[in-house]
């Protein structure tokens, strides 16, 4: 292991951080005279261009055989690219483009270049915590994720509501880092070491799980998390987050955030594979099934599960029945974020050996993101037309604009979970995972749970339908959208489609970067 | 071939969704001949594989990693009900014939529902049924939602709901199943094999059978989860309605009886117990059966408005389906299929007649104001086909309620004979009901008072369209058919159900 390695493994990262100088660069400085449509447009393709040549180097890390990296003289690797790391960072560069594209229809700002060069260095904290296999490292990534969404947040310097979320989000984030960073100083203490598999090992053979102290930096690490993927009791961030920041802010904070959180779970859970595996090189481990004495660690033992169980519950009971209650489709959404993110933490309660939980948790918050970043789209464009983004600015929508109002439909619908979209598919694979885990009473009521409040769910997306097809327009003045902005909503409308119909596509993309060991 | 009638309505839907809104013509045409098409098919299909078993149409690996195949295949009951989807679709373009408003979105709806309904009529993997199933829910809502009349709003949200809620029973038993059985697999056959093989062991079928059964039974209207049906049926525009009544809630039925009973078969099995005679839950479910038949037939027979009897009749006649369902004897079953066919074709025509003939012309469907109308003289050929239905309708022979009812009867006679006791009560308030809405809308001699009536002579109705016509002449065409000569269909109907209950694919 050398410096040449950790350059090369980290060549995905430099490409963004390159491509974030760049537009700072053109834009500050060529195009400072430049109309502000010209500027909007070159600074969104340059981060756009930056995140194509980011995975680019991704896949030729990937292909060049380079699994990862760690301190030299040692196994403890501090960053790996293969597994569900590679999925999800290819993953976030997508959808960091996506939301980058959706920027060129929109004149929230003048301050172009830097929102681009923001948006891609908070990417490059995506990536990173994607990657990371070491607790400081995490953390790094982590807070380079937050400090560029809290800004983003604050984007929209003219109003307040965006500077009241932004304040509230900052506060919010800084306590749950603090709580996180507690958490890791006490696995830190109790294992003497950073590094996740040596945590792993070490809480096997120091019997540290036995400590109370283990679980008091359990549920730090839980609060800390939490936070993160909006869990109940964690969320109250959420609604005024989504509502007050601009929208591609939001779109970039409820999909490339929770993509990259969500992964940084798994990587929690998937240590114990990964130390089990260098621990005991034959024997226990085959093909990844692995049927020795549980280890004792955060991914995979009874109280960890327990948190994160009830968590996924609250969240998903919460989340779903809030959203109800709702008159803003930016607070709707962000409701129904919170309850989709109860589905996936149900995912990792019940974490499973293979790769089946990690896959399928990566296929749902992948989709999901992919969604709400249409989502978002549409909501800004009829917030830009109507000024408002409450429910009765739907009013009329498949008159002011049919394909508009097919692309909604299509989404909330997928986020209903109504097949043949994405959204089923992705619950579907992700509660037969769970049931695949454990198929014990306790999962199966969960599971029933998410099911009947995924019912539930659809009285509110339908409520938003309604708006647009059913209910008679007040003002039928065409709704006009700037053609970028089209295709890509058009896009991923029929990207949603396509992917729940043919959901083996994608998933067998995830599980392409598990190679066969 | 009959794969052929999901891709055609799909399609036909895409189309009808892209033409322009004006001319409203365009969209109708279009629609019909996409029905007539789905119709052609299932005729072709059910003629050239007649007397044959469980034909595979198309089987392709769909999620390798789950073992989920796209799987259509056709056995005599698929294949029945196809034929009554292809009819509905025909009759129910023919009868929203004066849909103006957004015409080519209503027709893009309607074809969409259609391609759902086909769908889960062929679908031998569960996870492919599913999917079908939820597929047609969405244009449901929309179909209500826009183009209905009474409470049509809390009527379409409602509907929407209880059938999102069936589903998810339906789910969770298939994630249930899926996960229990470790078979890797969830086509049909695969999971009746683990169930037949103790894969699927008797306790888990005991309560996962409940859970499957009802979550279907809701769509078929199983009583106390009927609810949605009248209100549904009467806010759903007549097109709507017809396939509402006509096959929607046979989906339900097809999946108690393909899913429910077919792969939990132990889940029917006694308790071990019994209070007040309910030893299983089959009991229960006969139980629930001729509380549906009889209350149904009772609530229709109060009813102030024309559309609500036919609503709860709907209650009523599926009621025997799943009492048909629940004696898991050949000629039980057999009748409930038969009675599955009979129904649609029968209800399509009551809601055809209602929603459309009379309420399009007398912009009411108040017994009391209709009494006073004179309609069998004003509108002698609606008088006349209200009776043909209402005949069929009340099970008198020569029509096809009177064979499948009469079946499901004797099934249930060998099996508990007070289950038949107590339908039979449903079967005389069904005369009542149908004999007092007959009565008041047509044939009821009050004359309007001078002052009720300002106007001097009759302001004369609309003319009956060739649509109309047509539509009755199909649907009642049909039933007659069916009724003189019920081995058209029984003998498609029977082996399959005879393998069925045999256990074994054919």
């Amino acid at each position: 292991m050398n410096y040449a390695d950790l350059f090369r493994v980290t060549l995905p990262e430099t490409a963004l951080e390159v491509a974030a100088l760049l537009v700072l660069v053109v834009d500050l400085g060529l195009l400072r005279k430049a109309v502000l449509k010209t500027r909007v447009a070159v600074a969104a393709l340059i981060g756009v261009l930056g995140c194509i040549a980011s995975a680019w180097a991704l896949f030729w890390v990937l292909g060049d055989g380079v699994w990862g990296y760690g301190l030299p003289n040692s196994h403890e690797a501090l960053l790996i690219s293969i597994f569900y790391t590679g999925a999800a960072q290819a993953g976030i560069l997508m959808l960091t483009a996506l939301t980058l594209a959706l920027l060129i229809g929109s004149d929230f700002t003048k301050h172009v270049g830097e929102y681009v060069a923001v948006v891609l260095m908070a990417a490059t904290g995506g990536l990173i915590i994607c990657a990371a296999q070491d607790l400081l490292v995490i953390f790094i990534g982590l807070e380079l994720l937050s400090l560029g969404l809290y800004i983003l947040t604050a984007f929209a310097k003219r109003s307040e509501k965006s500077a009241e979320a932004a304040i509230k989000y900052y506060l919010f984030g800084g306590m749950s880092a603090a709580f996180l960073l507690f958490g890791f100083s006490y696995l830190y203490g109790l294992t003497g070491s950073t590094n996740l598999r040596q945590i792993v090992l070490g809480s096997i053979t120091a019997n540290a799980s036995g400590s109370p102290l283990f679980y008091v930096a359990m549920v730090l690490i839980a609060a800390g998390l939490g936070f993160k993927v909006a869990a109940v009791p964690f969320h109250l961030w959420a609604p005024d987050t989504y509502e007050g920041a601009p929208a591609p802010a939001a779109a970039f904070i409820a999909s490339v955030s929770k993509v990259a959180s969500f992964t940084l779970l798994i990587s929690i859970g998937t240590a114990i594979l990964h130390a089990v595996r260098d621990a005991y090189p034959s024997g226990l481990v085959t093909a990844f099934s692995y049927s020795g004495p549980a280890p004792k660690f955060l991914g995979l033992n009874y109280p960890w599960m327990v948190t994160l169980a009830l968590m996924a519950a609250a969240s998903m009971v919460v989340g779903n029945l809030a959203a109800l209650a709702q008159v803003s489709v930016r607070r709707l959404l962000a409701y129904s974020a919170i309850a989709h993110a109860g589905y996936i933490l149900l995912g990792l309660a019940f974490f499973s050996y293979s790769p089946r939980s990690a896959e399928a948790i990566l296929y749902y918050v992948l989709t999901y993101g992919l969604t709400t970043i249409g989502a978002f789209g549409v909501v800004d464009v009829v917030q830009r037309a109507t000024g408002s983004d409450r429910l009765d600015a739907f009013l009329g929508l498949h008159r002011r604009n049919p394909v508009l109002a097919g692309v909604l439909l299509i989404l909330f619908l997928s986020l209903a979970g109504i097949p043949p979209l994405v959204g089923f598919w992705a619950k579907f694979n992700l509660f037969a995972a769970v049931l695949s885990v454990s198929a014990g009473v306790v999962p199966f009521a969960l599971v029933a749970l998410a099911l009947a409040l995924s019912a539930v769910s659809l009285y509110y997306y339908i409520q938003v339908l309604k708006r647009a097809y059913v209910m008679p327009a007040v003002d039928e003045t065409p709704i006009k959208v700037h053609p970028v902005t089209m295709i890509v909503l058009v896009g991923i409308a029929a990207a949603v489609v396509l992917l729940g119909m043919f959901p083996a596509v994608l998933q067998g993309w995830i599980s392409s970067f598990y190679p066969v060991l | 071939m009959l794969s052929l009638t999901i891709y055609i309505s799909f399609i036909g839907a895409l189309v009808v969704a892209m033409l322009p809104a004006k001319p409203s013509s365009m969209a109708r045409i279009l629609a019909l001949m996409v029905a007539v098409a789905g119709l052609v098919v299932a005729v072709a299909g059910f003629i050239a594989d007649f007397g044959k078993g469980l034909v595979v149409l198309t089987d392709k690996v769909w999620v390798p990693s789950m073992g989920i195949h796209y799987l259509l295949a056709a056995d005599g009951i698929s294949r029945t009900l196809v034929l009554l989807t292809g009819l509905a679709a025909v009759a129910g373009v023919l009868f929203s014939w004066n849909i103006e408003l957004r015409t080519n979105e209503f027709f893009a709806f309607f074809l969409a529902l259609i391609g759902g309904v086909y769908g889960v009529f062929l679908s031998f993997d569960l996870f492919l049924l599913f999917v079908f199933y939820e597929i047609a829910i969405v244009p449901k809502y929309f179909l209500i939602a826009i183009w209905g009349s009474t409470r049509r709003e809390y009527a379409a949200m409602k509907l929407a709901l209880y059938s999102f809620v069936g589903s998810a029973m339906v789910l969770i038993g298939l994630l249930a199943a899926y996960a229990t059985a470790g078979s890797h697999s969830t086509g049909l056959m695969a999971l009746h094999e683990a169930s037949r093989s103790g894969a699927l062991p008797v306790s888990f079928q005991m309560w996962c059978f409940p859970l499957v059964f009802i979550g279907f039974g809701i769509l078929a209207g199983m009583w106390p989860f009927h609810t949605w049906a009248p209100t549904g049926h009467v806010a759903a525009p007549t097109a709507a309605s017809m396939l509402l009544a006509g096959v929607v809630m046979k989906l339900g039925a097809y999946g108690c009886l393909r899913v429910g009973i077919w792969l939990f078969p132990h889940g029917l099995d006694p308790w071990g117990f019994s209070i007040i005679g309910i030893g299983s839950w089959r009991d229960v479910f006969a139980l629930l059966a001729v509380i549906g038949i009889v209350y149904g037939a009772l609530v229709a027979l109060v009813q102030t408005d024309f559309k609500f009897v036919i609503g709860y009749s709907s209650v009523s006649h599926m009621g025997f389906v799943l009492l048909g369902l629940m004696t898991l004897n050949q000629i039980g079953i057999t009748g409930a299929v038969l009675q599955m066919f009979s129904h649609g074709i029968i209800a399509g025509l009551l809601f055809a007649i209602v929603g459309r003939i009379v309420y399009e012309r007398t912009h009411t469907r108040q017994l009391a104001e209709l009494e006073t109308m004179h309609l069998s003289k004003r509108m002698p050929f609606a008088a006349g086909a209200f009776v043909v239905a209402g005949i069929a309708s009340m099970g008198l022979p020569g029509f096809s309620g009177f064979v499948a009812e009469f079946q499901v009867l004797i099934g249930a006679w060998t099996v508990k004979p007070w289950w038949v006791a107590a339908a039979g009560v449903g079967i005389v308030v069904g005369v009542a009901y149908t004999w007092r809405a007959l009565q008041k809308a047509f044939f009821a001699d009050k004359l309007p008072t001078a002052s009720e009536h300002p106007h001097t002579g009759w302001p004369a109705f609309a003319a009956i369209t060739w649509p109309e016509v047509t539509g009755v002449a199909l649907l009642a065409g049909v039933s007659l058919a069916v009724g003189l000569y019920p081995r058209i269909l029984l003998d498609a109907i029977e082996p399959a159900v005879k393998a069925l209950l045999a256990g074994g694919g054919q």
